[in-house]
């Protein structure tokens, strides 16, 4: 079969692939791919252009900008994961709940979310760093905070259309209790929407994380994250164009790359069905 | 099916219509050529995939996106369709011609009233809205559709599945088409609504002076109603002549097949007799006769050379190298039975 | 009358949940960290004046009755004064709101101008070449940060070329369409790309639907078929996803505000929880909560109007 450019087994998602396990690498080992300390500074060497000595160049303060890409996929990588991770488990057992019992229960669960919709995403993120303080740890705790509500209402509407179906209704006759029926027989079957669309919440999240770093409300200066040194680069675009490019060509690569293999898992698990 | 003294509505020659896209070609529909006479239904008839409902769908040139006739002519009135400019046949479709669908739940516009529906395709020239409403209302009563009045502004959700097979079969019929193509119109519906359908659309037949072209998997409903039948199979017409002797003296493997497959009070107790086997993949065609993998009768050249469709008997035409080998031992097998018998 | 019932009816529910949005708008605020008598008055202020200004703001009261006068500030839409700003918090909220309304105006058009004709496309020749390369630039646009985007078109258009302002407001009607052009169309690229695929997907589903060849078999000329039966259907669920990011506009495109130097509400907001300025966060957060849950409303009731399937209640 031909390959193709565009579309279904397409040349594009097994380069997004590669991107990947590579930006993978460079989170578990940055010292395999660069000798640098992206923190350390060097007054002798601002703003240097991209060389054989300092590949991408070194920014303001002489730190080099190839360093601080490769450390950031750490921690960019670990926002969009660990950020992802939490609110989807608790999303997806409120929206089960919500959905399963039905009544009191999804009646309360909907006006809670409603009050959380009420509030636009980006606000509630920001006041909560406010509270809280800016910080890695305080950037998490907001995004936990307001990430669930998707999956909540993803899960629920789900429930809704398997709790009625023959299945569901044969283990409840046959006296399975309805933590069984919930865990074992609905969840398995409504699990898949909220998968495929936690992958792009990966995505989602890390943008998020580099979009508050770059108002100066996540990671704090020297942290090297690529949101937060777009944001340090973004003075001197016009000379020293390399500390902008570089850490924004990975966060676009990135940011594409999961959302190519997200569209190929949602693709596989629609054919399966 | 030869009788010159009747009127030919519509003729099609060699029809060819193809699935293309970029890793192949599959040949949906080859070598189709029938007549349609006018006030008659044509049947075409066969299993899903055979071709039917894409012959019917190239009657209109209306093809699901990869699907392009390729070859032959579609006469109607003297004038080949296939050659008509998208703005002309725009003026044969619901003008002439009329269509109606198999499933009356998405052949409605959902966001529509079904006035709105009917009074689009009112072809007639300088009517006022005033008549046009007033024939939207005698239609919805012609297809025998209750308090059609109030039924007019309400939309097709609010209809039953029969009501909205009723409406749908108003629309279509609201440019008074002379050729009416239904596209297994009965199998969406439940088996007393089906009945009812048929009975209406024999009597708009009657009253209207149409042309149906009735495409169904359903040898029930074309035996109620259909004057000529083709039988198709694997894209190609297998057997062609008047119903009944479609139903009573086949003369192709395949329609004898069929045939057989139909239940009976008289072979009550014996098991239902089925064709082996799966219809071939359209793209992994066997290379001779389409049906020679699963005919009982099959010799060595039904698996080389494809059969021409020939007349076999006045009007009755078959695609069969072993026409004779199926008629001794279908004889001998009825004569055993004691059976339909021939002639 | 069924329209006016259910709109009532909405409208009634809103109050509980604009009571907890008050809760939580209230001891949320005072649940961050810093005081505000000591931003205003300087570290070195006296206790006296420290404890003037204090009672000068309410906050000597017991916090019950702070709330009570929050809610009341609520009711009369008068949320009192800037803190840090000379001005009060409604006067400020409509002169930054002409700001932010006219930018999510202009993005949602632009949206609607990229995404309608691109969606359609990508739909109709959804398994020819040029609709699976729409879809990918999409999936780009979506993957994308805003304030990357952003900082590209700036450095094109405004830095390089010189065709825009790099930044700010301006003072005439003539600038200030001028300074909306590159954030808006940096929001709409965004937005336009998660509109085109929704489109995109709607168009596939209607194409595949019959009354679209029922349509084509009347007769009816295939650019009415366009827009009566494909955009029709296809625009029920695109105005509510494009009314759920007009929403999300409004309460402040904060990246694209603070990309562009644009002084509007995102960039109000954002100064003022970073300054403790408590009477401008309640007020404007309470402000937007009312426009979020107001516009919800109108989605749904559009949503009714334009879909007869559905029922409202």
């Amino acid at each position: 079969m031909k390959k193709r450019l565009f579309g279904k087994h397409s040349v594009f998602f097994w380069i997004a692939v590669l991107f990947l396990i590579i930006i993978f690498a460079m989170a578990l080992f940055p010292g395999l791919f660069t000798h640098y300390d992206p923190i350390k500074q060097d007054m002798t060497a601002l703003l240097q252009k991209p060389s054989a000595e300092h590949w991408l160049g070194t920014d303001n303060l002489g730190r080099d900008v190839f360093a601080r890409v490769v450390y950031s996929a750490r921690l960019d990588l670990a926002i969009g994961f660990f950020a992802m991770l939490i609110p989807a488990m608790i999303g997806t057992f409120v929206g089960l709940l919500s959905g399963y019992c039905g009544g009191k229960v999804d009646a309360i669960i909907m006006r809670i979310l409603d009050i959380f919709t009420a509030f636009p995403l980006m606000i509630l993120v920001i006041a909560i760093v406010a509270i809280l303080g800016s910080g890695i740890k305080n950037l998490f705790i907001a995004i936990w905070l307001v990430g669930w509500r998707e999956y909540a209402k993803l899960v629920r509407s789900e429930v809704l259309v398997v709790k009625n179906s023959e299945y569901i209704l044969a283990a409840k006759t046959l006296g399975y209790s309805n933590l069984r029926v919930m865990f074992r027989h609905v969840l398995p079957n409504v699990v898949n929407s909220a998968f495929v669309y936690a992958i792009s919440d990966i995505m989602l999240c890390m943008l998020m994380g580099a979009s508050l770093s770059f108002l100066g409300l996540g990671v704090p200066t020297p942290t090297p994250e690529w949101g937060a040194i777009i944001s340090e680069g973004k003075s001197f675009m016009m000379t020293a164009w390399w500390i902008v490019a570089f850490p924004g060509i990975m966060l676009a690569l990135t940011g594409i790359s999961i959302s190519l293999v997200g569209e190929e898992v949602s693709k596989r698990l629609q054919k399966s069905k | 099916m030869a009788d010159q003294t009747e009127e030919v509505i519509l003729e099609v020659k060699n029809l060819r219509t193809d699935f293309v896209s970029e890793e192949k070609t599959v040949h949906a529909v080859q070598d189709v050529s029938f007549r349609i006479l006018r006030g008659e239904t044509f049947g075409l008839i066969g299993e899903s995939g055979c071709g039917k409902s894409v012959t019917c769908r190239s009657l209109m040139r209306l093809l699901k996106d990869p699907g392009k006739i390729t070859g032959g002519e579609i006469i109607y009135n003297g004038t080949d369709l296939l050659t008509l400019k998208d703005k002309e046949m725009q003026k044969i479709r619901g003008g002439e011609i009329g269509m109606i669908f198999q499933d009356p739940m998405t052949t409605l516009n959902p966001v529509l009233t079904i006035r709105e529906q009917i009074v689009e395709s009112i072809k007639e020239p300088g009517m006022t809205k005033k008549q046009k409403d007033k024939r939207a209302l005698e239609l919805l009563k012609m297809v025998g559709i209750p308090s059609a009045k109030e039924r007019l502004k309400c939309y097709a959700h609010q209809f039953s599945g029969g009501m909205r097979q009723r409406a749908m079969i108003a629309i279509a019929l609201a440019s008074n088409p002379h050729l009416l193509l239904a596209d297994e119109p009965t199998t969406a519906l439940d088996v007393t609504i089906q009945d009812q359908i048929i009975k209406l659309l024999k009597r708009l037949k009657k009253e209207l002076n149409m042309s149906l072209v009735l495409v169904t998997h359903d040898l029930g409903v074309a035996s109620q109603m259909c004057d000529h039948i083709a039988v198709m199979y694997a894209g190609r017409i297998m057997e062609m002549a008047k119903a009944e002797d479609i139903f009573e003296k086949p003369r192709n493997p395949y329609t004898y097949g069929l045939m057989r497959a139909i239940p009976s009070i008289e072979k009550k107790g014996e098991g239902l007799y089925s064709i082996d086997g799966m219809p071939p993949n359209l793209d992994d065609m066997p290379s001779g006769c389409p049906f020679s993998p699963r005919c009982e009768f099959c010799e060595e050249i039904c698996k080389k050379e494809i059969p021409e469709l020939v007349e076999v008997e006045p009007g009755h035409f078959s695609r069969c190298h072993c026409l004779e080998k199926m008629m001794n031992i279908k004889g001998r097998l009825e004569k055993e039975e004691g059976g339909m018998s021939d002639e | 009358m069924e329209e006016l019932t259910y709109i009532i009816k909405r409208i009634l529910q809103m109050i509980p949940v604009l009571l907890i949005i008050t809760l939580v708008i209230f001891f949320g605020m005072r649940l961050i960290p810093g005081d505000p008598v000591l931003l205003l008055v300087g570290n070195r202020a006296s206790d006296d004046a420290i404890a003037a200004m204090r009672a000068k703001m309410g906050l000597d009261e017991p916090l019950f009755m702070q709330y009570l006068l929050f809610l009341k500030q609520c009711l009369t839409f008068d949320f009192g004064n800037s803190l840090t700003l000379k001005s009060s918090v409604v006067d400020l909220f409509k002169q930054k709101a002409v700001i932010t309304a006219s930018l999510t105006l202009m993005t949602i058009l632009f949206s609607i101008l990229i995404s309608f004709p691109l969606g359609y496309l990508a739909g109709v020749k959804h398994n020819k070449k040029i609709g699976s390369f729409i879809d990918s630039l999409s999936l780009t646009f979506i993957s994308v940060p805003e304030f990357l985007i952003g900082l590209i078109i700036m450095l094109i258009f405004s830095l390089k070329l010189g065709w825009f302002p790099v930044g700010g407001w301006g003072s005439t009607v003539g600038e200030h369409i001028h300074a909306l052009i590159l954030p808006a169309f940096t929001g709409a690229l965004g937005t336009s790309a998660l509109v085109l695929r929704n489109i995109r997907g709607n168009v596939i589903e209607v194409l595949k639907m019959d009354y679209v060849d029922f349509a084509y078999s009347k007769g009816i000329s295939p650019w009415k078929i366009k827009v009566k039966y494909i955009l029709k259907n296809v625009l029920i669920s695109t105005v509510t996803l494009l009314a759920m990011r007009m929403t999300y506009m409004l309460a402040g495109s904060i990246v694209i505000e603070s990309i562009f130097a644009l002084p509007g509400l995102g960039q109000m907001l954002l100064n003022a929880i970073l300054s403790r300025d408590y009477t401008v966060v309640q007020g404007t957060v309470f402000l937007f909560s009312i426009i979020v849950l107001v516009m919800n409303l109108i989605t749904d009731v559009s949503y009714s109007l334009l879909d007869p399937r559905v029922k409202l209640n």
